[in-house]
């Protein structure tokens, strides 16, 4: 197998269990060649790539555009903020413009869910979702399980528990299909208002007690609260948010085991995290935004492969 | 599917004694000199070779695996893209002489996309190519190789296949295979 099974990355839900292998494998010679002197190779030498987000981002788009120039591929960058959806244009409007200057690729964020689905129907390029709304982030789920993958050298049997704001998080959903794509055993913990109702059909075990989801796991993947999303209050206060589900060095140091630390950024301190605890040696945060890079060259390289 | 043995694993033997020799004659001590087997299949003979070379002139020579997969032009022209496999270079080539080491010499492309790749770690001095096989007349580029096992008139139609002991075989055999 050395092709994959689709055409587009919309979503972890589409592909399987190989695609996921073969892009982890793929991003293994990648992270080797992120390590060189020179690094950069001429792959994607021919191709262009759209990257339109419509919502803000900084490390996803920087991550991609980055990924695309150690592929030798040529950029065009595009976000709503200064552009002429400002003006009415539709988001298919938008997009074939852009295509119509012979774009072979689109990386695509949205505030609403399905769109970069949409765009796979309608228009011939290769399509990576960087996030739809509160639906899915699949390179980030891929880059986070290729993480614990790296860290605990596998990832089949392992216990994650995703901890914070699942209603409004697109990285939880995608993270629990790639992980349970991947053997792993999943669990969301939050405070009932951030958990989806019926959560507990994906499969996942549901806790709301952070001290108990953090005995129970090998790997926390730890949330923001996504404040720009929530149009009502779910919870009282970020400080009781924090006092009830706040992780510090203390907790995880009361475990009297190793537990892994994630965070997809951008990290609001002193609410889901502290920083002696982000900063600690638990925390692969920041292997985390290395394996980024490393995980979209491979992504974007096995899509132009298929063009 | 006719096949034609071409190198025994008795002429095998003398024929990669007979390419240390040479090497050795250029390249002395081997101070200076890096042996780069390249991804997937050179290796092997790269390995064969780096043995024989260490004992014969009983010095450390450096040995690398070069993979070319992101440096080929044929990307996106291709049904089934290739697999990526393993770059291994622990040591500079900047300034060295580097001996390329594959098993089959067929159109050049592999191999200028092996330059491509090698430049991407350095300048060497000189980069000199080494195979086991030669296959005439099928060159789409330049190229030619400094030493060579045997040289064989093929067809564009057959294949060239490679069997070695440290592959998992059990011994070593290069054949001529007619594709039909």
């Amino acid at each position: 197998m050395s092709k994959l099974s689709q055409k587009h990355l919309l979503g972890i839900k589409d592909i399987t269990r190989d695609d996921i292998e073969l892009i982890f494998e793929t991003a293994d010679t990648f992270k080797e060649v992120l390590n060189r002197p020179i690094r950069k190779v001429p792959s994607l030498r021919d191709v262009t790539i759209a990257n339109i987000f419509f919502e803000n981002s900084t490390r996803t788009r920087l991550s991609f555009e980055l990924a695309e120039k150690r592929l030798s591929a040529d950029v065009i960058n595009f976000s709503a903020s200064n552009s002429s959806v400002k003006k009415g244009e539709t988001l298919l409007d938008t997009v074939n413009n852009i295509l119509a200057m012979k774009v072979d690729m689109v990386v695509i964020r949205h505030a609403s869910p399905g769109a970069p689905h949409y765009l796979a129907r309608h228009i011939n390029a290769n399509i990576v979702n960087a996030g739809d709304g509160t639906h899915e982030h699949p390179t980030q789920a891929l880059l986070d399980t290729y993480s614990i993958r790296e860290r605990l050298g596998s990832v089949s049997g392992k216990k994650v528990a995703i901890i914070g704001d699942i209603l409004h998080s697109r990285v939880a959903l995608s993270n629990i299909f790639a992980l349970q794509k991947m053997g792993a055993k999943v669990m969301v913990c939050g405070p009932p208002t951030l958990l989806p109702k019926f959560i507990g059909q994906l499969g996942v075990q549901v806790e709301f007690d952070v001290r108990k989801a953090l005995q129970w796991c090998d790997v926390a993947n730890v949330l923001r609260i996504q404040l720009e999303r929530q149009q009502i209050k779910y919870f009282p206060s970020l400080r009781e948010y924090s006092l009830y589900y706040g992780i510090d060095r203390k907790m995880l140091d009361e475990l009297q085991k190793p537990v892994v630390l994630m965070h997809p950024g951008p990290i609001n301190r002193g609410v889901e995290i502290s920083s002696d605890a982000a900063d600690s040696p638990h925390s692969i945060i920041l292997d985390q935004v290395e394996n980024g890079v490393a995980i979209r060259m491979a992504v974007l390289y096995l899509l132009a492969a298929r063009p | 599917m006719q096949k034609k043995l071409i190198l025994d694993s008795n002429l095998l033997d003398i024929t990669v004694s007979r390419l240390c020799q040479q090497l050795i004659e250029n390249h002395n001590t081997f101070s200076d000199t890096v042996i780069i087997g390249m991804q997937p299949r050179g290796i092997f003979l790269a390995e064969l070779i780096h043995k024989r070379l260490e004992k014969d002139t009983k010095s450390n020579i450096p040995l690398g695996y070069l993979d070319v997969t992101f440096h080929r032009d044929d990307f996106r022209r291709r049904d089934e893209p290739i697999l990526p496999r393993e770059n291994r270079i622990p040591f500079i080539i900047e300034g060295k002489n580097v001996v390329l080491v594959d098993d089959v010499l067929f159109t050049g492309r592999t191999v200028r996309a092996a330059m491509d790749a090698l430049i991407a770690f350095g300048r060497p001095e000189k980069v000199e190519l080494l195979v086991m096989i030669d296959r005439k007349y099928n060159r789409e580029l330049p190229i030619a190789p400094d030493y060579v096992g045997r040289t064989v008139n093929t067809l564009a139609s057959q294949r060239v296949l490679v069997e070695l002991q440290a592959q998992g075989h059990k011994q070593n055999k290069i054949w001529l295979i007619n594709k039909d």
